[in-house]
């Protein structure tokens, strides 16, 4: 069966479109899981500041995330596919973030929604602002803005789908978590006397932090 | 055997049986081949919005609510019986005001009687 798989998935375009005019529909098993997975991508629902404003706006009727497949917000961790880090993270609340994702049942994905979520936006200099949640656990989109608007957040999560849409069954760029080996517990940091402890998780965030306002 | 009249029933049984434990068997099938679990401490921990929970989940909570629930549903009742009352009450006489002032102090008493046994004191 994993080879067929295999060969089926190297099966060119062209022949599929060829055979759908003739009525004939291919598919392969990685295909339909794909589609069923872009298709029910489930939010977690919970908001950091601003942005979140603008997350509500977009699963509301003028703009209808619903059309999308995630309209449903889940109010726990082990419901929800997608995080969408809608704001700015302080240093108290990144724990709290972090460990809600370590909760989230794998596959999961990470939006990171305005300028806050991705640098710490116009609060960089504060010291009680994390400088990105990409420090801490892996981002598969990021969506620039202050804060973006909602049509922004549906592009991204287009994005997200295509993404999805990408992901290999099987093979060496199989994603996190189809891998048995690869990580799947990121690590919580802790309130230090100074900053966080650590202050970024070395695996998804290679970068050395100097400073507080690093 | 076929002649059997509980044969068909029989069949259908197996179908039903097969019919609900396929999907279950495929998705088993389908986490051992493409889901490894990949659990840890804190992904198995409990769920409290986020923050380290304190203690166990399977805590006992005290059921003695109801008597508040059944004490307020007696004045609920009463409620009922007291509107259409106040709604007629120029067109009654004395001895309906009675009834129902008879009526009232019963239940008056009730909750007197709950108050003294300690009902409405939470522990
Ligand atoms: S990016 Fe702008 S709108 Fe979004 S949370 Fe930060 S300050 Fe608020």
């Amino acid at each position: 069966m994993m080879n067929y798989e295999l060969e089926s998935n190297d099966m060119d375009q062209e022949l599929k479109i060829e055979l759908g005019k003739q009525g004939i529909f291919v598919t392969t098993i990685e295909d339909l899981y794909n589609w069923g997975r872009r298709s029910s991508v489930w939010p977690m629902q919970f908001g950091l500041a601003c942005c979140a404003i603008e997350m509500i706006a977009t699963t509301m009727a003028r703009y209808d995330l619903a059309r999308f497949g995630a309209e449903v917000f889940r109010p726990s961790p082990r419901q929800a596919d997608l995080m969408i880090v809608s704001g700015t993270v302080t240093k108290k609340m990144a724990p709290q973030v972090v460990r809600l994702y370590n909760q989230m049942a794998e596959p999961r994905y990470v939006i990171a929604m305005g300028a806050c979520a991705i640098s710490g936006g116009p609060f960089k200099q504060g010291y009680n602002v994390l400088k990105g949640i990409d420090r801490y656990i892996p981002v598969d989109v990021h969506i620039p803005g202050c804060p973006p608007r909602p049509e922004a957040l549906i592009q991204a999560f287009i994005t997200l789908q295509e993404k999805i849409d990408g992901q290999h069954l099987t093979g060496p760029d199989r994603p996190r978590y189809l891998d048995a080996n690869a990580q799947g517990e990121f690590p919580v940091p802790e309130r230090g006397e100074h900053d966080l402890e650590p202050t970024s998780n070395q695996g998804v965030w290679p970068v050395q932090i100097q400073g507080l306002r690093d | 055997m076929t002649s059997s009249p509980y044969f068909s029933l029989a069949v259908l049984f197996v179908a039903a049986l097969g019919f609900g434990l396929a999907p279950l068997g495929l998705a088993w099938l389908w986490a051992r081949a493409f889901s490894p679990p990949k659990p840890n401490p804190i992904k198995n921990a409990i769920y409290e919005c986020g923050l380290v929970s304190k203690g166990d989940a399977w805590v006992q909570f005290r059921s003695a609510y109801y008597l508040y629930g059944i004490i307020f549903l007696i004045f609920d009742v009463e409620a009922v019986f007291l509107l259409p009352f106040a709604v007629a009450f120029t067109g009654l006489g004395a001895a309906a005001c009675a009834a129902m002032l008879v009526f009232v102090l019963l239940l008056v008493e009730g909750l007197a009687w709950a108050w003294a046994k300690g009902v409405l004191t939470w522990v």
